[in-house]
Parts: structure tokens; C-alpha cells; sequence
């Protein structure tokens, strides 16, 4: 494994009051594309403006390899960020935007020129030099700004949901390209973002918080398949939470029906929560599943079709290539290994788990 | 249809107009009639190029002068308190704004008459200085006094449209000047200056025309030892009730409005004008 690049040691940050931070810590190691995830004002972007040093910590330090920056400025900082809204100058052409850096490193003319040209190159945008800043459209103005960052060749990237002002189709476009980035420039790169389809795509690791406490950290598919709590799993994709209660090692009740599942060590009656994806529930005849239940809705999504099952007084959402019609009598059947059990929150900092908070 | 509503609407401009008319355009005529005429009616140009004997040419140059110190002194004021006003929270700002501003509610001729209580030889500046044991100041019917209450009045013109184009600058282009590691001073030449350029031109002009052509203020503080351009033509007008002269002068002065404006706009538009 890599070295860890930076260091979030004990962060905490409010403001007015309001805690936005509270004792965070975070390792991000070098060469790692790691996003921060979260719904809006969980602390993701706080977390980053203080990678940054656009944000003071009330607490903790900031270390960047083996140096303690918290109390440095941005300029100090070996790091470049890329912001939300761009933030281009605008009284200034592309080009002297992308030298911004360089001049004031008192870079020669000639190697300025060359990098300007090889950052356009990396970003697909050769020629534009003389161009100004209104003349772009959103997503040019975001590689622009892409451009100007990594010329001053910072070891870490920091970029605030980037593509969240694009189009769909452009987002998409702009998450491949951002690997592709990643992969050629060899740095470390920390994302934000609220979407959590750009995390999965991206990620080498995903940091999902909220309400200012990391929740989980992980691979994509560790955070997709095993997520820690409800919080997670419903912030992950769409998930089935169930109120369940673990009868033994791999066996849990749910909604009145024993469910053979992996899971151990909970204990036995003890009340959990209960994750099941959409895709994970088999739609069966009636007579073969664990449990049964009437159809109440089908949309159709493209690649499949998503269906409201109501049965036993829980409303089950389902994903499947073959559709049953709304009315249906159907039976439901989940493998074991698709049921993922959570302990209920306890402690306070375990609250912000809810997942209507 | 849509020809005659589009010329009903601009019709709407009509008593515009006939105020424009009757007030601006046909004096100018009237000026310009006297500005190239002698007292019997012959035409002349000595009316305008009286504007080279000496003791006019002396004030003209005098009014430059202090128009140029009283522009510039604005415009370093205003920087520092445009910085200082942005900073603050978007909610004491506006509070901040409106007790800047309240002087210019005032009457002008009050605000200058003040002014001329606090400066003169017994005024209440000069009584504290005394009470505390300090020398007194003696700057009463000198270009010190005159400038300085120039400054005085003409400030808010230069702040506040300083202000508003420094507002106006999002945040995030001087966090990302920063975060390209710029410092404080590099920020402030390279992006909050060019990006202020425009608010800076209107409110050079704001100051620096009125500044050129006042006499309310050099008359009341100047006490008659400081002759500005436009104490030149008031006495031309209003004393030795010489409309010719006093209209030949207006018109250079006229001119040298008319530059210093174009000037400016034109240094306006490679300073940004056209940005915002």
C-alpha cells in the first residue's frame, strides 16, 4: 500500500454554533482517488475547504506528508483545488487563466508556454489559448479550470463537485475523462460529491458522511454491497430497510417470516436493521416464495422494470427484467447471502445514521 | 401595429426630450453664441483663447492640480475601505453603507459652511489643538483646505461605485487566485484591481469633473486666495457680468470635461467595462 499522503487528525469545525465537523479523522493515501460522499450539508465540502486552507480547523491538525499545514494559507499549500463554479478570471484569456500559477512561481516564459499547451492537450480543448473565459460553455469552463489547476503539477487535487452544474450526458462524459486524468497525471485526487453513482464510477475509495460523522469507508463495492448501516444503504443506491429482529446466528425474522441469511454474532432476538437491494428480491409464484404479496406499481426504467410488492404491511421495492402486472399475486424469495443485517443505532454520534435525518 | 406601439413608447420620452431642449441643448447654444462673440455682437475667438493669460491659465492649471489630488486621494481611500466594507458579513454591510452615505443627505453649501467653522484660524479644531497644547493648524484659505473638503464631499462618489464592482466579485475567483498561489498583494493587482476597473472609472469621473469645475468650495474656503477655473468664470458671469469671457472659458472647461471622460471610458473598456 502507498504511503498516507494526508492526515485529518480530530477535525472539528462549527460554524455559528452549529457543528459541522465533529472529530473527524481521514487518511488519504498518496495516488488515491478518494470521494467524499454525502447528502448536502453533511461536512463533505467543509472537509475539503480544510484540505484546502480555505477553512480553519476550531480542532485537530491537518498533516501533508510528514508536515503539520493546518495553520498554513492556500498559497502555501502543495495542493490546487478546482471549484464548483469554475471560478475562472474573467478578465483574462484562457491562456494567461492556465499561466495564472506559473507566473507567480516565476516559471520562464518557454516552459510556461508548453505547459498551457500541454494542459489543453490533457483536457481536449488544443487551440484555445487566445479564447476568453465567456466565450465557453459550462463544461469547457470546468476542464479550463481543470487545466489551471494541475499545470502547477500539485501532488493532490482537490475538486468540489465538480460536475454537479453539467448536463447528464456531459457528467458522464467528464467521469471518464477525470480517470483518465487521474491515471495520466499519477496524483492524488479528493473528490466531493452528493451523487453517488459519480462516487461508485470513480472511486478507489469512498468516504460517505453525514451530518458531519464519516460513516463508512471503503472500496465502491464494499460501500455498494456491505454497507455498515441504514444510513448507508439508503444513501447507496435504493434499499429495501426492513425493522427486523435476529432470531440466531444466519437466521432473522422479518415481517413475521423467518429469512435464512450469513450473518453472525448478533446475538439472539435482538432487533436490526435489514438491507435488501431492489435487484436482490426474486419475484416467484406465489407458492414458492418465503413470503407473498400484490403488485401495487410498475414503472418501466429501461434496462428493467421497478415494482412496488405489497406484502406482509411492508411495501417491497423491486428491480427486474421481467415485469408482473400491477394486481399480481406474487410470491418473494431473497438468497441469504443478499440480506444484509445492521445493528440499530445506540450512541449519540450514531444518530446521524437515520436516514430522514 | 407593432411600428406604431413601438412609436407610442417612444413617446414616453417626449417630456424628456423638451426638458433636454429647452434646458441643456438651447443654453449651450446660447453659450456658445456669447463664447464666440464680443460684447457688441462682432465674432471673435478671444473669448476662448483668453484662456491663455495668465492669470487664467494659472487657475485652470490650479484646478487640474487639485482635481487630480482630490481624485486620487478618493480613489486610495476608497480601495482600503471597499476591501474592509466587502469583507464584512453581507448583513452589517448595508448598515455600514447607509452611515457612509448619510453626509451626502445633507446640504452641500452646510456641509461646506461646517467645514469652514472646523478649519478656521479660531475654529473648534483649532480651539482643541490649543486646549490639548498642540500649534495651531493654519490652513484656512489655502488649497489644503479647499482639497480636503473636496475630498470630503466627493468621496461616497468614488467608494460607492468602487464598492458595488468589489462586491460584486464572487468569492470563489479569489479563493482560486489563492489557491494558485497568489498572496494577498498579487490578488489585490492582478485580479481585484482589473476586476474594480470599472466601478474605478465612473467614480474617477464622478469625482474628478465635479472636483475640476467646482467654486462653491474654494470660494468659502479659498476665501479668495484660492482661484479655481470655475471662481474665474463665476466672477466673469456674476461680477464684472462679462457673459463673453465667461462663456469662452466654460467652453475649454467644457472641453477638458469631455477629454478627461472620454479618457476614462476608453481606459474603461481594456480595464473590463465590458466584463460586468
Amino acid at each position: 500500500m502507498s504511503k498516507r499522503l494526508i492526515d485529518l487528525q480530530h477535525i472539528t469545525k462549527s460554524f455559528d454554533g452549529q457543528t459541522v465537523l465533529d472529530d473527524l479523522s481521514l487518511y488519504i493515501r498518496e495516488n488515491e482517488f478518494l470521494t467524499l460522499l454525502g447528502p448536502s450539508g453533511c461536512g463533505k465540502t467543509t472537509t475539503l475547504r480544510i484540505i484546502g486552507g480555505f477553512e480553519r480547523p476550531d480542532a485537530g491538525r491537518v498533516v501533508f506528508d510528514g508536515q503539520d499545514i493546518t495553520d498554513l494559507a492556500p498559497n502555501e499549500r502543495q495542493l490546487n483545488t478546482v471549484f464548483q463554479k469554475y471560478a475562472l478570471f474573467p478578465h483574462m484569456t484562457i491562456a494567461e487563466n492556465i499561466a495564472f500559477g506559473l507566473k507567480i512561481k516565476k516559471k520562464s516564459k518557454a516552459y510556461i508556454e508548453d505547459k498551457i499547451k500541454y494542459a489543453l492537450k490533457l483536457v481536449n480543448l488544443d487551440g484555445f489559448e487566445k479564447r476568453g473565459v465567456d466565450s465557453l460553455s459550462g463544461g469547457q469552463q470546468q476542464r479550463i479550470a481543470i487545466a489551471r489547476a494541475i499545470v502547477n503539477e500539485p501532488k493532490v487535487l482537490l475538486l468540489d463537485e465538480p460536475l454537479g452544474a453539467l448536463d447528464l450526458k456531459l457528467r458522464q462524459d467528464m467521469q471518464y475523462e477525470l480517470i483518465r486524468l487521474k491515471n495520466e497525471l499519477g496524483i492524488t485526487f479528493v473528490y466531493v460529491t452528493h451523487d453517488q453513482e459519480e462516487a461508485l464510477t470513480m472511486s478507489d475509495t469512498v468516504v460517505v458522511m453525514n451530518q458531519g460523522y464519516i460513516q463508512q469507508i471503503g472500496t465502491p463495492q464494499d460501500i455498494y454491497n456491505e454497507p455498515t448501516n441504514a444510513f448507508v444503504a439508503d444513501f447507496i443506491g435504493e434499499s429495501n430497510i426492513i425493522d427486523g429482529i435476529m432470531q440466531r446466528d444466519r437466521l432473522v425474522r422479518i415481517l413475521g417470516v423467518d429469512f435464512p441469511c450469513v450473518d453472525e454474532g448478533f446475538g439472539s432476538n435482538v432487533p436490526v436493521d435489514v438491507v435488501i437491494r431492489p435487484e436482490d428480491v426474486e419475484l416467484v409464484a406465489p407458492e414458492d416464495g418465503m413470503i407473498s404479496g400484490d403488485v401495487t406499481s410498475l414503472v418501466f426504467k429501461g434496462v428493467h422494470w421497478e415494482m412496488e410488492v405489497l406484502a406482509h404491511g411492508y411495501e417491497w421495492l423491486v428491480q427486474a427484467t421481467q415485469m408482473r402486472p400491477v394486481g399480481s399475486h406474487v410470491g418473494i424469495r431473497v438468497d441469504p447471502f443478499n440480506i444484509q443485517i445492521m445493528n440499530k443505532p445506540e450512541s449519540n454520534d450514531e444518530k446521524a445514521v437515520e436516514t430522514d435525518a | 401595429m407593432r411600428k406604431i406601439r413601438g412609436l407610442k413608447r417612444q413617446l414616453l420620452a417626449g417630456p424628456y426630450l423638451v426638458w433636454i431642449a429647452a434646458f441643456t441643448l438651447l443654453p449651450l447654444m446660447v453659450i456658445l453664441y456669447y463664447a464666440f462673440t464680443t460684447t457688441s455682437g462682432h465674432p471673435t475667438l478671444l473669448n476662448v483663447t483668453s484662456i491663455f493669460a495668465s492669470v487664467h491659465f494659472k487657475s485652470l492649471l490650479l484646478s487640474l492640480e487639485l482635481a487630480f489630488l482630490c481624485t486620487a486621494a478618493c480613489l486610495l481611500l476608497s480601495y482600503p475601505l471597499a476591501l474592509a466594507l466587502s469583507s464584512l458579513k453581507t448583513k452589517r454591510q448595508g448598515f455600514i453603507v447607509f452611515i457612509f452615505i448619510l453626509p451626502m443627505w445633507m446640504n452641500f453649501m452646510l456641509r461646506i459652511l461646517a467645514w469652514k467653522m472646523l478649519l478656521s484660524n479660531n475654529g473648534v479644531i483649532n480651539m482643541v489643538l490649543e486646549a490639548v497644547g498642540l500649534p495651531a493648524l493654519d490652513v484656512m484659505n489655502t488649497p489644503f483646505a479647499v482639497v480636503f473638503c473636496m475630498i470630503y464631499d466627493f468621496l461616497p462618489f468614488m467608494a460607492l461605485p468602487i464598492y458595488n464592482s468589489m462586491s460584486r466579485i464572487d468569492k470563489g475567483i479569489l479563493e482560486a487566485a489563492q489557491d494558485l498561489g497568489a498572496g494577498r498583494a498579487t490578488t489585490f493587482f492582478r485580479i481585484i484591481l482589473p476586476l474594480t476597473a470599472p466601478g474605478a472609472v465612473s467614480g474617477t469621473i464622478m469625482v474628478f469633473v465635479p472636483a475640476l469645475t467646482s467654486f462653491a468650495i474654494s470660494d468659502l474656503l479659498g476665501g479668495g486666495k484660492v482661484l479655481l477655473i470655475g471662481n474665474v468664470i463665476e466672477q466673469a458671469f456674476i461680477q464684472e457680468y462679462n457673459w463673453n469671457l465667461g462663456s469662452g472659458l466654460s467652453l475649454v472647461l467644457m472641453v477638458f470635461v469631455i477629454a478627461s471622460m472620454a479618457l476614462m471610458n476608453s481606459r474603461g473598456d481594456e480595464g473590463g467595462v465590458g466584463i460586468c
